[in-house]
């Protein structure tokens, strides 16, 4: 299954309770988004509007069609901008 | 189609930039070159306080003065709820952007806009906002950043309660959320450590300075459609603000971009269009406004300013076994400061068993912040730069040799949990270390600083479109702003991709109902992304032209091949055939099918991150403190230069506003809270006649994600100045610099602190 991290300390331990670190059931990130959701209510949307995800280690700010791999590491990070 | 490893004949090369002319000689069109008939003036009444509850707004006597036609509070703007909202541009607290285009209840800063007239003339204009009676009660106000966070501070927002903190507090607070950074344990790792460097660093907010001020033209039309001219880093943003703040359709707005006098980040989002609409809607007139310089001050956003504390724990070898950072970001008036990159980027260049970062969005009595060149970035970077070389001294180690031993590589992970790919920093590194600059001894009376940068760099949504046009010439357009010269570079991805010299080929950027939605040019992401999409639809156009030629010759599309801008017969078994350029098939276009013309959009990932380092000499006058920049060189990985004149030109640019924020910019508030220097006279960026010529030096690292290799590079470059020259003082002087600007008082000030 899919290993997700919380790398940011703010945002999303509101919905998880402070829990960093988690598996879900997920073959892609579309899908991820509803597990997340299921699992912990209100994450899923957050993550889509607020949070840019690291899978396997590169950056993607929108991925619903990102496969997942079992064993994908995949890390939530704020969104990123810039100047 | 990739073509890193062929033979390009455009990419790479350096024609003529095709908005030069137009540029040098005025007759490029801007904001405030735009006209319409029977147009108005706008202009903006600003609170002369920095903290105040505004009691009543009276505009009866502006209403009643002749050539008035519209005046505009925040009455006229529907209430938007307090929530972040999505319109396609990324997340965005609406309630707080309408409140900061037209103040609701307080006035939260010195300049914050009250209220709005449009008349016939700007005398008219600026005598009817001297007759708008608005009565006021003045409230304790905070500047700093660290007095904002005191228990004992005026509170801004009476509902903002600390995110990120658990339990949830009860007392409201200027502190917006508080984020945190973990990897390893921090604690541990300085219990290994042999040797600890300490200090507290300091930046102060500076603006990104852009020579135009803001400018718009805006027409509502008696049926409700609305047209929008201004300058701006993303029309599309344009009209999706301005629709949400005024709760209008977004097909109903067509905006246009003027061509931009910079932006660096500052024009990302709003001020004056939705005003410039409410106005326009109220008077039946086109409505123009621009600022003044002043108003740009005191009015948009700088970026922020910050307190940041540092701990660094390493082996005597130079291993770094641990850090601890702790930042503290203004974010002006309203919540949002660039914390999280400035909590991800400065720790992002080395490989660090162990780190813990924690950063605070603060809120104060000053514009909200806008985005400048890699928000954040500079900021942390400041600090950890410097101490750094504080540290590589306590080893006595040379400050190369510190990095390059804690250099992050491919496969590295940053503390905040993304694994580095396809990287260059170690090549930027090695690239320092057999510069001339690097290599050459430090000239008597001078000393020299290093410092490097990081910076994400973002792909998003594109759009563009290549048209062949009936002679055979081609005309591209995308939807992003050309603030760095992208029309250039996608012309000459689109011209190799044809096959075609680059003059064939005329790239424009098109308003907002003439191509796709497009995000705005900001994170350095329009020659990845936008140049992804172009040169995927002149590969398009490639198999049109190819079917063409193939209906011509009466073979298959695929025994035809295209080089060197003409089909060929694939081979002699498609036949004996007379080479078609685009000019023989476009003149057949209508018999084989029509126009040949493709338009593609794409949501780019894999921007591939950028590192740089900065190579500084300086000298300081001992005297007055003033210190002059001798020599200063920049490496930077930019993946493939697309156009090299125009990248070397980004990364020149860059280094001078990093020596700007370094040595001279600064707010400069009076006990009132009101700004000083709301102006180019006291706020003092660096012009040419203060500078050596910057010596950029690209590495070129391939970016396997873009069509040519190319990555962002406009942000990487304001990253390392800041400290590269404050490490060059501290070894000219032995003064340690932590407190930015570097200008001639603080350095002579601290000279006297240390008896020197």
């Amino acid at each position: 299954m899919p290993k997700v991290i919380i790398a940011s300390g703010g945002s999303c331990h509101q919905f998880t309770g402070g829990k960093t670190e988690f598996e879900l059931e997920a073959t892609t990130f579309r899908q991820l988004v509803r597990e997340l959701d299921q699992k912990y209510p209100g994450l899923g949307s957050h993550v889509e509007e607020a949070m840019a995800v690291a899978i396997d280690g590169e950056i993607f700010q929108d991925a619903y069609q990102v496969e997942l791999k079992p064993g994908s590491e995949i890390v939530l990070i704020p969104k990123i901008g810039g100047g | 189609m990739n073509y890193i490893d062929t033979n390009l004949k455009v990419v790479g090369t350096r024609p003529i930039r095709p908005d030069g002319v137009d540029k040098v000689t005025g007759r490029a069109v801007f904001a405030a070159d735009t006209r319409a008939s029977g147009m108005l003036w706008g202009k903006i009444l600003r609170s002369p306080h920095a903290h105040a509850r505004i009691v009543s707004i009276d505009t009866s006597k502006a209403e009643k003065l002749h050539g008035v036609h519209a005046v505009v509070t925040a009455k006229d703007f529907p209430d938007i709820a307090n929530e972040e909202a999505f319109v396609g541009e990324g997340p965005m607290n609406f309630r707080d952007l309408s409140l900061n285009i037209m103040a609701r209840g307080k006035a939260l800063y010195e300049g914050h806009a009250l209220a709005a007239v449009a008349a016939t003339t700007q005398a008219i204009a600026d005598e009817a906002l001297a007759l708008i009676d608005v009565k006021y009660e003045v409230l304790p106000f905070v500047i700093d950043v660290e007095e904002a966070m005191a228990d004992n501070a005026p509170v801004l927002h009476d509902d903002m309660f600390t995110g990120g903190v658990t339990p949830k507090p009860t007392k409201p607070s200027n502190i917006a959320k508080v984020v945190t950074f973990k990897k390893g344990d921090a604690e541990a790792g300085f219990k290994d450590a042999e040797v600890i460097i300490e200090g507290k660093y300091t930046t102060k907010p500076v603006h990104q300075a852009y020579i135009e001020p803001h400018a718009c033209l805006a027409t509502y039309s008696s049926d409700g459609q609305i047209t929008i001219h201004s300058s701006s880093q993303g029309h599309f943003m344009v009209r999706a603000y301005t629709a949400k703040l005024l709760g209008i359709d977004l097909a109903n707005i067509r905006c246009t971009p003027a061509e931009i006098g910079g932006g660096f980040g500052g024009k990302t989002l709003i001020y004056l269009e939705p005003v410039a609409v409410a106005l326009s809607r109220k008077s039946g007139h086109s409505v123009k406004m621009q600022m003044t310089r002043e108003e740009v001050f005191r009015g948009s956003g700088p970026t922020s300013g910050a307190a940041i504390d540092i701990k660094i724990g390493a082996k005597k070898d130079g291993t770094i076994v641990s850090v601890r950072q702790v930042l503290k970001f203004q974010a002006g008036a309203f919540a949002g400061s660039p914390i999280g990159p400035g909590c991800m980027c400065g720790l992002a260049l080395y490989d660090l068993p162990n780190v813990e970062v924690i950063g605070y969005d603060v809120v104060s009595n000053r514009p909200k912040v806008a985005a400048y060149r890699a928000p954040g970035a500079p900021i942390t970077s400041f600090a950890v730069e410097s101490a750094l070389d504080e540290l590589a001294d306590k080893l006595g180690m040379d400050p190369l040799t510190l990095r390059k031993k804690n250099a992050a590589k491919n496969g590295s992970k940053t503390h905040y949990g993304v694994t580095h790919a396809n990287i260059g920093f170690e090549q930027v590194l090695a690239a320092v270390e057999t510069h001339p600059h690097w290599k050459t001894p430090v000239k008597a009376g001078q000393a020299r600083g290093l410092a490097c940068g990081f910076w994400f760099n973002i792909g998003g949504e594109s759009s563009a479109s290549v048209h062949v046009n009936e002679d055979g010439s081609v005309s591209a357009a995308t939807g992003s702003p050309d603030i760095g010269g992208s029309r250039a570079s996608m012309g000459m991805m689109v011209a190799e991709v044809l096959g075609v010299p680059v003059p064939r080929v005329r790239t424009t950027v098109a308003d907002t109902a003439s191509i796709g939605f497009t995000f705005l040019t900001g994170g350095s992401r329009v020659t990845f992304a936008t140049g992804m999409a172009v040169t995927q639809a002149a590969e398009k156009v490639v198999d049109e032209l190819k079917k063409r030629a193939a209906m011509i010759w009466e073979i298959p599309a695929d025994a035809v091949e295209w080089r060197d801008g003409m089909a060929f017969p694939a081979g002699s078994n498609a036949g004996a055939f007379e080479p078609l350029d685009l000019s023989a098939i476009a003149l057949k276009a209508g018999r084989t099918g029509g126009p040949i013309n493709a338009e593609v959009s794409v949501n780019a990932q894999g921007a591939g991150a950028g590192f740089g380092a900065h190579i500084c000499d300086v000298s300081v006058d001992k005297e007055t403190g003033h210190v002059t920049i001798e020599r200063y060189t920049a490496i930077q990985d930019v993946g493939k230069a697309i156009h090299p004149s125009y990248v070397e030109g980004q990364i020149q640019g860059g280094a001078v506003q990093g020596i700007g924020w370094a040595l001279n910019e600064e707010y400069i508030y009076n006990d009132k809270g009101q700004l000083e220097n709301p102006g180019f006279l006291d706020y003092r960026c660096p012009v040419a006649s203060d500078l050596p010529m910057i010596e950029a030096v690209l590495v070129e690292v391939p970016n396997p994600r873009h069509p040519f290799g190319a990555r962002g590079v406009g942000e990487v470059p304001i990253v390392p100045p800041m400290a590269a020259i404050g490490n060059a003082i501290r070894r000219a002087t032995g003064v340690e610099m932590h407190d930015l600007p570097m200008s001639p008082p603080k350095v002579r000030a601290a000279l006297d602190a240390a008896g020197k």
